[in-house]
This record gives structure tokens, sequence and C-alpha cells, in this order.
């Protein structure tokens, strides 16, 4: 089986992989990083987003052999070290851009992007970059309305 | 999904020595597309060869009055580059409307083209700019590597390293997308350049092609009100519960002429 | 009021482990030992099972059982039930076919159970499972409800004659042909309720653990019910004592109906790790749910209006085809009968309504209760068939509404169609949502989209629902077999705090911090010193769990009560500290004091007085704990009115909804927040079916054609806008906190606002849901035509 290493949430980590394995099987199977979902098998949800070298990737539709070298973080290592939520994070519970809770790690992952890429994001461009990420309980209302929130402070 | 060997070559040739050891095995660029199919089962390859390694395949230039972009370039990347954006505009604009930002994170050129999705996005632009794609081995004219539904000129060990798009005077792409898949339902890329004026059509039929009536009133005319009254054949077109080849021939001529507005 | 209680916008106390990773969803719990389990389903819609051949699956790496539908029969064990009965017009009781946890003789619809393989991995069980020979002799198929009644029709099941479940009616017949005889105005509308597929988030999984050496069997599942679940595997399914069972939902991801219901799953895991004496994992996939989940809706509906002159209505009657799917889901039988035929009043004084419903099985997915479940089928026949009425009569859309709402004054009003409304105030959501939605200057919008190609339209729709289905004994009498109360059991710990162990199940609804605010504000404590746990049969008392927007109107009646009776405790205990009459302490902002004095003790010292009761009322008991249970009086009857605004692309026919504007009675609100959520979570859901959603059938095959997200249109962030939601509230006069429910409302009241500005926009009189591009194209080409 395939070695592979890389920085997961700031920490070296090596593991062996089969080659099948997907980067979402290895986060949360062997590594147990339960927070990245898996809502789909077509691609479509974004429930694993997760991001590799800063940007998002759907972790179901990405190797775990890929990752190898790579920097990779989960929902998991987005806040401080001593808990303080990253501005996202933090819109999210204010604006109450969750509901149950499933899709929000993915959702999160990619409106982080979203912040650090394009601090002046609009409305419509924030509606436009969700495309790959489903949520059924908010109907994204107050999902962009964290982000935009989040991108007011111009920092993911 | 069935498990398979992995290898990634350090370098082109190793890649393509890789491939030619198994006979059965693919290619695998950013994943976007082989891996679903492979996860749904509709495909089983012994061995993939990550192409993720090769510097041969990255880059974007401008080369002449070509644009040259490296196979291995992702469709974020394109959608940012400046040269892309300043050389041909459509093509940054068709890029960052691929999929959904986490596709074009990883989602490459070469892939897409090997791929050959009858719904992407790509090769419409590829077959309307009349480019020439670059492989390990030779080059390829547009008009000859899109073969069919799934099917492209490619030998099985073959390597797309880049493609290479003339510099069109105008151009524009204009896609209707699926609703649910986000692919093109309909999709219509309009070039006018040195090889005269080029339309590709992409997600209507089984494959993408070009359109012999479309292409023909823009010659006489480049302008959207030439397309008036232009009839796009349905025979042929894709007909399914997610869009009749009616409806898809209608948004064919649609499509078109937004693209030729687009165009200014 | 607290700050942080009734009425506060408090954050939620679920979002913390929520942002940062940390929830616990089924699939994220694994078990010591535990085995893989991976189902064999249906590829065929209707065919006979010749044989199944498992010895290459048994032989294949890692395969530890592969069980089939014969292990089932042989240990009769794993037909689920359904949990209503309905009578027929004849009297006759409703077709009940059982449904086997794993089919034994034939298969009924794609993705139907035959076999169960266990193996080591999730990998390798699903490899072993398409080693599973199974010999089908394929037979026709009845897709279509129109198919399923035709003559000579395939039959689902040989019991039942036509694929006629049942063949039932409300109302007065003979008052409602005499109210069509003397009408001025007939207005007949055919119309479809689009099948749909609920797709929460999280796909269904479960865990099922057997301890032999104490016997005790536990089940993790994506469930809205735990007690229920545990009630039909104990009583039903598996037929083990209920003390040895127990069921944990822990979070889940959603479920909008879909996790109501015992499946085939819950048991088969169960079972499977009973007979293995190993813990049996198994997590749907997507591709998997879309065949396995229950669906929504799936009526074929025939709508008449009776109209005097003056645009009064006189009269109603529906006949609807209902589609049961291939097998009765537990609560499937009463979603098209007394969870819709009931609502057909509306917000409306019509005298006299008559309706028949016929429900089929076909060769489909079972249909069961989805977000609203019956009631956005009523609300939208009832809303479209108004629209066109006001449209063939020349009267204003909001006017004749208007003419025909039960007024204030009206209250306590008696439907012909059985439920009583308690409150509600019509006009006033009207008024509200048309000013907030600019309707009257809306023919300004439409020009302005004219003069950039586009057609503008704005629809309108004016809705009653009932929520918390109620009272146990008349839902007992109408064939319901459950009791429909909620439990609650408040424990104050000896420094003051509270633990709150509720029957309901919050699955995205935000239970833990509207809870929480609630007990708050009863006992005059901080909203942080107030825990509520839920989801655990171990855990909670039995209760019926959430479902029909019920958690707050029932299971927060019964917190209510539970704390009613700490309370009256807890005085008690003050009088006696305090050396006063019971009569003369009153509680008031976590206080008991002496009427007229500031001689008072804190809600915190009373409760450690309980625990350390050393200067104690005699023949009193220590401790401080309440359970209640409460049945409610009747249904909640929450209303309002929904504006939507949509631009249609003539070119592609692309309807974009531009505006949409809910203003809804709910009853009190305690957390506004979470309620407005509710409201754009339930509209987003209805925007889906009216323009993107449709679980679509290949009619010959049976094949679901929708069968994954790259068929199936769920509604993303661009498909919808920001929306306008208000509130305006008449409480609920027969529960203690006034509250109606909120979870359902926009699933209701949506659909029938967006399809009226379709229809509004490009001028036609009906178009059916999804009003997908090519249907409004389409529509648009024949009305040119015409």
């Amino acid at each position: 089986m395939p070695a592979i290493s890389l920085k997961l949430n700031g920490r070296s980590v090596t593991a062996e992989v089969e080659a099948r394995t997907l980067l979402v099987e290895l986060l949360r199977e062997r590594l147990g990083l339960t927070g990245t979902h898996v809502g789909c098998d077509t691609s479509q949800c974004g429930a694993c987003t997760v991001h590799v070298d800063g940007r998002s990737v759907k972790s179901c539709t990405m190797l775990a052999v890929e990752a190898d070298g790579r920097e990779v973080t989960t929902i998991e290592g987005l806040a401080a070290a001593d808990g303080t939520l990253s501005p996202v994070q933090a819109a999210f519970r204010e604006h109450h851009g969750l509901q149950c809770g499933f899709c929000t790690p993915g959702m999160v992952m990619s409106a982080t992007e979203l912040v650090r890429r394009n601090p002046g994001a609009g409305e419509r461009e924030i509606r436009e970059w969700l495309e790959g990420n489903l949520c059924r309980c908010t109907g994204y209302h107050n999902i962009v309305k964290a982000v935009q929130a989040a991108a007011q402070t111009g920092r993911g | 999904m069935q498990n398979f060997g992995f290898q990634k070559p350090r370098d082109l040739a190793a890649a393509v020595a890789a491939a030619k050891k198994a006979p059965e095995g693919k290619y695998l660029g950013g994943g976007q597309s082989l891996l679903p199919v492979m996860k749904l089962g509709l495909a089983a390859p012994s061995e993939l060869i990550a192409l993720s390694g090769l510097a041969e395949l990255k880059g974007v230039r401008v080369e002449g009055k070509e644009l040259v972009i490296g196979a291995g370039t992702t469709h974020a990347e394109v959608a940012a580059s400046a040269e892309v954006k300043k050389a041909i505009p459509a093509l940054a604009d068709l890029a960052g409307h691929i999929g959904d930002p986490q596709v074009r994170n990883r989602g490459t050129l070469g892939g897409s083209l090997a791929h050959d999705d009858p719904s992407a996005d790509y090769p419409a632009a590829v077959l309307a700019l009349g480019a020439t794609v670059v492989t390990d081995r030779r080059r390829i004219a547009a008009d000859a590597f899109f073969q069919g539904m799934f099917q492209t000129a490619l030998a099985p060990d073959e390597v797309i390293t880049a493609v290479r798009f003339p510099l069109p005077e105008k151009a524009a792409y204009a896609k209707f997308p699926h609703p649910a898949s986000k692919f093109a339902l309909v999709g219509v890329f309009v070039a006018r350049g040195a090889g005269g004026v080029r339309v590709a059509v992409t997600g209507a039929g089984p494959s993408v092609h070009r359109s012999a009536p479309l292409e023909k009133a823009l010659a006489a005319r480049f302008a959207p009100e030439a397309l008036a009254g232009v009839a796009v054949p349905a025979g042929g077109l894709q007909n399914d519960p997610f869009g009749s080849a009616e409806y898809r021939a209608h948004l064919v001529a649609v499509m078109a002429r937004r693209a030729v507005a687009a165009c200014g | 009021m607290a700050q942080d209680g009734i009425g506060a916008a408090m954050k939620r106390k679920e979002d913390l482990r929520f942002l940062t990773g940390k929830g616990t969803y089924v699939d994220d719990i694994n078990r010591p030992g535990q085995a893989w389990a991976a189902f064999v389903r249906s590829p065929h819609a209707h065919a006979r099972i010749v044989a199944v051949r498992t010895e290459a699956a048994r032989k294949a790496p890692g395969v530890v059982a592969v069980l089939t539908g014969a292990d089932l029969a042989a240990d009769k064990v794993g037909i689920l039930p359904a949990g209503w009965l309905i009578h027929s017009k004849d009297g006759s009781p409703m077709v009940e076919p059982g449904h086997p946890a794993l089919v034994a003789d034939k298969v009924r619809h794609v993705g139907d159970q035959v076999a169960v393989v266990v193996a080591e991995t999730r990998d390798q069980a699903r490899e072993a499972a398409g080693l599973v020979e199974v010999e089908y002799q394929e037979l026709a198929a009845a897709v279509t409800v129109t198919q399923a009644v035709a003559p000579g029709a395939p039959l689902v099941h040989d019991q039942a004659k036509a694929n006629t479940c049942y063949d039932w009616h409300l109302g007065d017949k003979a008052a409602t042909d005499a109210a069509f005889a003397k009408a001025a105005k007939v207005v007949t509308l055919d119309l479809v309720n689009n099948r749909l597929i609920p797709n929460a988030m999280e796909p269904r999984a479960a865990i099922g653990e057997f301890d032999r050496a104490t016997g005790d069997l536990t089940l993790w599942t994506t469930s809205q019910n735990p007690h229920l679940i545990r009630l039909l595997l104990a009583a039903f399914t598996l037929g083990v004592p209920e003390h040895k069972l127990r069921v944990v939902a822990p979070d889940v991801g959603g479920g909008f109906g879909s996790k109501i219901f015992h499946y085939a799953e819950d048991f088969t895991v169960l079972w499977a790790a009973r007979k293995i004496g190993r813990p049996v994992k198994w997590t749907n996939t997507r591709s998997e749910a879309f065949q396995s989940d229950a669906h929504g809706r799936d009526h074929v509906t025939h709508v008449e209006l009776a109209l005097d002159k003056d645009g009064k209505f006189l009269g109603l009657r529906e006949r609807t085809l209902a589609n049961m799917g291939a097998y009765l889901s537990q609560f499937a039988p009463s979603v098209p009968t007394y969870l819709h035929s009931t609502l057909l009043a509306g917000c409306y004084t019509t005298p006299a309504i008559y309706a028949e419903v016929r429900a089929v099985f076909t060769n489909t997915v079972p249909v069961d209760a989805y977000r609203g479940a019956g009631r956005p089928e009523a609300s939208y026949l009832l809303e479209r068939i108004v629209d066109v009425a006001a449209r063939e009569m020349g009267i204003d859309r909001v006017e004749i509404r208007r003419r025909n709402f039960i007024q204030p004054s009206q209250f306590p009003y008696q439907t012909p169609v059985a439920l009583q409304y308690d409150s509600g105030d019509y006009g006033a959501t009207l008024d509200e949502a048309l000013k907030r939605s600019d309707w009257a200057g809306f023919e300004k919008r439409r020009a302005e989209a004219r003069g950039r190609g586009k057609l503008r339209g704005i629809g309108i729709s004016t809705y009653v629902e009932a929520c918390g289905i109620a009272p146990s004994a008349v839902v007992g009498a109408l064939g319901g077999r459950v009791g429909l109360w909620e439990s609650a059991h408040v424990r104050v710990h000896p420094t003051g705090t509270v633990t709150l162990f509720t029957g309901t199940h919050s699955h995205g609804q935000s239970h833990e911090t509207t809870f929480a605010q609630l007990i708050a504000e009863k006992l005059g404590i901080p909203f942080d010193n107030v825990e509520v746990v839920h989801g655990d049969t171990a855990k909670s008392a039995f209760a019926m769990g959430t479902y029909g927007s019920r958690s707050l109107a029932v299971g927060g009646s019964a917190i209510v009560q539970a704390v009613d009776k700490i309370v009256a405790k807890g005085r008690k205990i003050a009088a006696h500290l305090l050396e006063a009459g019971e009569g003369d302490v009153e509680f008031r902002d976590g206080k008991f004091t002496v009427k007229g004095t500031d001689r008072s003790k804190s809600f915190g010292e009373v409760a450690l007085t309980a625990y350390i009761p050393h200067n104690y009322p005699a023949g009193l008991e220590p401790g401080l704990e309440e359970g209640a249970v409460y049945d409610p009086k009747n249904f909640t009857f929450p209303a309002g009115c929904h504006v939507c605004e949509v631009e249609v692309d003539p070119d592609t026919g692309t309807v974009q909804v531009v505006g949409f504007t809910a203003v809804d009675d709910v009853g009190i609100v305690i957390n506004p927040m979470i309620v407005e959520g509710q409201v754009h979570g339930g509209v987003t859901q209805g925007i889906g079916q009216a323009l993107l959603e449709e679980a679509l059938y290949d009619d010959t095959s049976g094949q679901l054609l929708s069968g994954s997200f790259l068929g199936y249109n769920m509604p993303r962030a661009a498909d919808v806008p920001s929306f306008r939601v208000g509130t305006k509230v008449t409480a609920c006069t027969h529960n203690p906190l006034g509250v109606k429910g909120v979870g359902e409302v926009g699933a209701i009241g949506s659909p029938p606002a967006v399809i009226n500005a379709v229809c509004d926009a490009i001028g036609v009189r009906h178009l059916d849901m999804p009003a997908t591009p090519e249907r409004v194209w389409r529509a648009l080409r024949t009305a040119r035509k015409a």
C-alpha cells in the first residue's frame, strides 16, 4: 500500500492507504476526523469540501494518494487553537446559517475560500460560488447573509 | 470502487512508458470526470497514472498568434489567468463557469478533453476556436480530435500536453446549464478568426459538433440578427426527460444568438 | 420577558459543535468489532424472484453472512407495519399488504430489498452484494397512478383489486351537489402534485448491536422519533422486549418527514447483529437513498369550485388518485386523507365540500409524509383553483380571497371537513404581505422587466394548515394507531440548573435552544443553565417524536406542564422556608416571594433545599424533578400569505424567482431567528417543488430517471432570492404557550404562490409543477399560436 505524508490541520501525518482510498475516507475512517461529511456519491453536494493547499476541493472526488505532500485543512482545523471560531464560522453562528449542521462543514470550507479570495463578494457572487454546496434546511438565505458578513471582515 | 495500481511519474516519458505497460490503465488528471465514473462502477481501470507531477503539462503563455495552455492547468487557473483573460476572454469566462468552484480547483483542461463528455464545455471552445491538441507524440487539429460520444483521436497511452488556441478576432460562449448536473444542456461557442466563422455546439447532441447552418448565416453577417429565422435541425440531438431534441435545437439557436451578441 | 427567554433571538446552543466538526451523526459512530452491511436491491420495477444464489457472495473475501427474504420468512420477523388504518366509502378496511424488510416472492419497485450481505468492511460488503445472483422473471409494471387504475393493469399486490388500497371520501356529497346546482359559475381544473424526494442532506444510516451476555439490543439510527422505532421493532418487526432495546438517534442531518418511518434497514441491521453476535453498520449511498427513502406527494387531482355571481365560494369538489408506491409506508394512508382533504376549506367560508381520494399501489418507491404531508397538496389545489376562478370571473385575485375569508369574529370556526379552527386573522397576514411585497407597485416592475425582454409575474397564496395532530382519542377514531401526545421531564439539579428530557427530536429545528429559552423564561433562570436531552430511548421517556410541526405545540406544552409542577412543588418548599402560607407565595423572575414583602427565596435555594431537606415541609418528597405528558385538545392552525414574483426568459422558458414574501401566523414566537430560518427552508423546498424538483419514472420500465443529484434538481443558492419574512400573531387558544408550529408553513404556502406567479407572467390558465424551462417554453409557444 502506498504511504503518504501530508500536513493535516497544521500537523504532519503519515498513513498507508490503498490506491482507491478517497481523501474523505482517509479523513473520516482512518484519521477519525468525522467533521467532513458525505452527502452524495456523484460529487454534487459539497458536504465533503476541504481545503487542499488553500483551495476547496470535494474530498470524495480526490484520491488520498493525491494528497501526498500537500496541506489539507478540514473543518476541525479552522478555529484557532484556543477555540476561537474563524470569521466564517462565527458569522454562520451569528446569522443562523446552519440548522441540521450536516452540510455546514463543507459550506463553511467553501465559503472560507471565497472570503479569502474575494473579500468584496456581493450576494450574486456568493450565491454563484456556493453552486457546489447543497443545503436542504436553510434555503441559503442566512448562509448568504453569513458569508456576506464574513466577507466584510476581510478575513476567512 | 475497485482497487487499482497507482503511479505518479515524474516526467512525461515515464508516464507514457507506464501507460504502455498497463493496457487496462488510465491517466488521471484532476479526476473530476474519471473518479465520479469509477465511483459509480462505470469504469474500473487496473492502474491510474497520475499526471499531477508532470511539469511539462503546466503553464499558460502566448506564442505568436496562439494561446498555449498546458493540459494540466486547472479550470480555476484558466479562469483567473491574466494571459487568458487578455488573449481569449471567452475562454476564461467558459472555464470560470465549468461545474462549481471545487470542480474548477481540481479539473484540468487536458482531463476534460480526454474524457470528452458530450456535455462538457471545453470541447466547444477547442472546436470553435480551431485549436490544436498537442500530445506527447503529435499535434491533432480540433476537427480531427473529437470523434463522437466519449471518443477522441487519442491512442490509449497518448497524453495531452497542451492546447494551442489561435487568437480569434471575436469569440464568446453561451451556456444553458442542466439545472441539476450543471453540465451544458446546450452550450454554443462562436468564434471568428483567420479560419472564418466557426460555431461549436456541446450538450445538445451525442458529441460536440459544428453547426453548418449557424456558421453559414454568421459567415454572411456576423451579427445576432443574422441568425433570425435560421432553423437548427432537431434530428440527431439528444432527446430525454431533461430536454427534448426540439427544445435543445431551439436553445442552440438562442445560445448562438446570445454568444454572437456577447462578441460585441 | 427575560432577555434570553420567550421572544429573544438567542444564538443556538447547537452551533458550536456543528461549526467545528464535532457533531455526532450515525455514520460518525463506529462500534468495536463492527461489520458492515450492504443491500442487494431490485433492478426491476416488478419481477418474480425465481432464485437467489448466494454461494459466490458467501465465499467472497470478508463476508460474514448473507441473509435473504427466505431467512426472514423462516424467522417470522421483519414485516413493516402501517401506522394508520383508513376505511373506504363502503366501510371496508384498506388493503394492507405487509412490507417485508427483505422480499422473497416478488420485487415491487426498483430498489426493493432482496438480500443483505454482512462483511468485515464496507467495500467488501458492497463488492459481495454484487455477487449475489438473483434470477428474476420480469413482470409488466404499473408505474403511474393512471396506469395502475386502468383496466387490466398489472397488480402490485394480488389482494389489492385494481391496485386500490382504499377509496375514501370526506364531506357532505348531497350538500355539495346542491351547492353546485345553484352556482352561477363552476370552475374546474386538473392538476398534478409532483412526486418529490425529500433528500435530507445526511443519508440514512444505522448500526445494530447485540450484547449476548445481557440480551440488550441497541440501534443507532437516523430517526426523527427513536421511541416510535423502538415500539415498532419491539411489537412488530423484531418481536423483542422493549426494555431490552435501546434506540438512539444522535445528531440527525435533516429529516423533513423522510426519517419518521421504520425502514427495512433499521430492522435488518439489528436482526443481522443478533444473528452474528457483532455490531452491524450500514450507511446509505445517495443513489440508494433515491430508491429507498420514502418519496412525497404524487397526487393526480380533479378539482371543481362552485361560485355565486359575486365570486363567493359555494362548494368544492376534489377527486384525487394518490400514489402509495409499492407498499404502505407507516403514515402513508393518512397523508392524502386526514392530513389533506380536511384542509380543503382553506381560509375560506366554503359551506359545502366533498372529497374523494383513491389510494393506489404502483411499482414505485413507497410514498409517505414529506414536509407538509397532504397539506401542500391541499393548499396547492385550492390556491390554484381560486386563481383560475378569479381569472375566469374577472375578479381581482386578492379581492376574491378577501370576499371569502373566514373573519376573525367567526373563530372558533367549524369547517365542513371536520376541523375546527381555533384562531386566525387571514386579512392581517394578507395586508402585511401585500405591503411588504409592494403588490401595489407591481405593474411598474412588470413594465420595467418588459423593457429588458423579461416576462414578470406576481402570484399570491393564502393558506391555512393543521399541525400537532391531536387529540389522541380523535386520531384513534380516525384510524391512527398511535397516541399523539408528547412527554417532558424536567430535572432540576441541586444547584438549580436544569436538564430537560424531551421525547421530541431535533434534526435542524433547534430544540436545544428553543426549549432552553422556554425553561429559562418559565423558571427565571439563565438560558445557559438549561441543557436539553433528546434522541435516546434510554434517557427520555416514551413519546412520539418530531413531525407535523408538533414539537413546540405539543412537546413545548408538555414542558410547560412539567415546569408548572416544578414551580408548584417549589412553592411548597419556599413557603415552608419563608414560614408563609403557600397561597401567599408567588413565583416570578426566578424568585419565590411572599406577596407584598421583600422576603424571598431564589429558585436555586429552593432547589438545594429539595435535595438537602433538613428544613423541609412534612410529608413532601425530597427532590425536584417532574414529568408531564401533554395530549392536545385540538390541532393548531398556522396560516399566512405568500407572495412570489418571477421573471421568465421568453427565449428559454427559464423562471427566476426575483422576490418572495412570506407573512405567517405561527402563533406566539419563542425565537424569531429560528422561526425565520424555518420559513426560509420551507419556502425553498416549495420553490423546489414548483420549479425544479420531480421524481421522474420511466413509465414503461419503472426505472427512476432522476435517480441522483445529476438528474434531480435540488434548489441551489442561486435558484432562490433573499426572502422577506414576517409574522403576524394570533395565539393558539388551546395550548399553554399559544404556539402553532412553523416547520411546514413554508413548504405549504409557497408552491401555489410560485405557480400563480408563473401563470401570471406568461398568461396561461394553468401549468403543472415543476415549471421547468421546457414546460414554460412550450406553454408560451402554445399561447402564442393560440
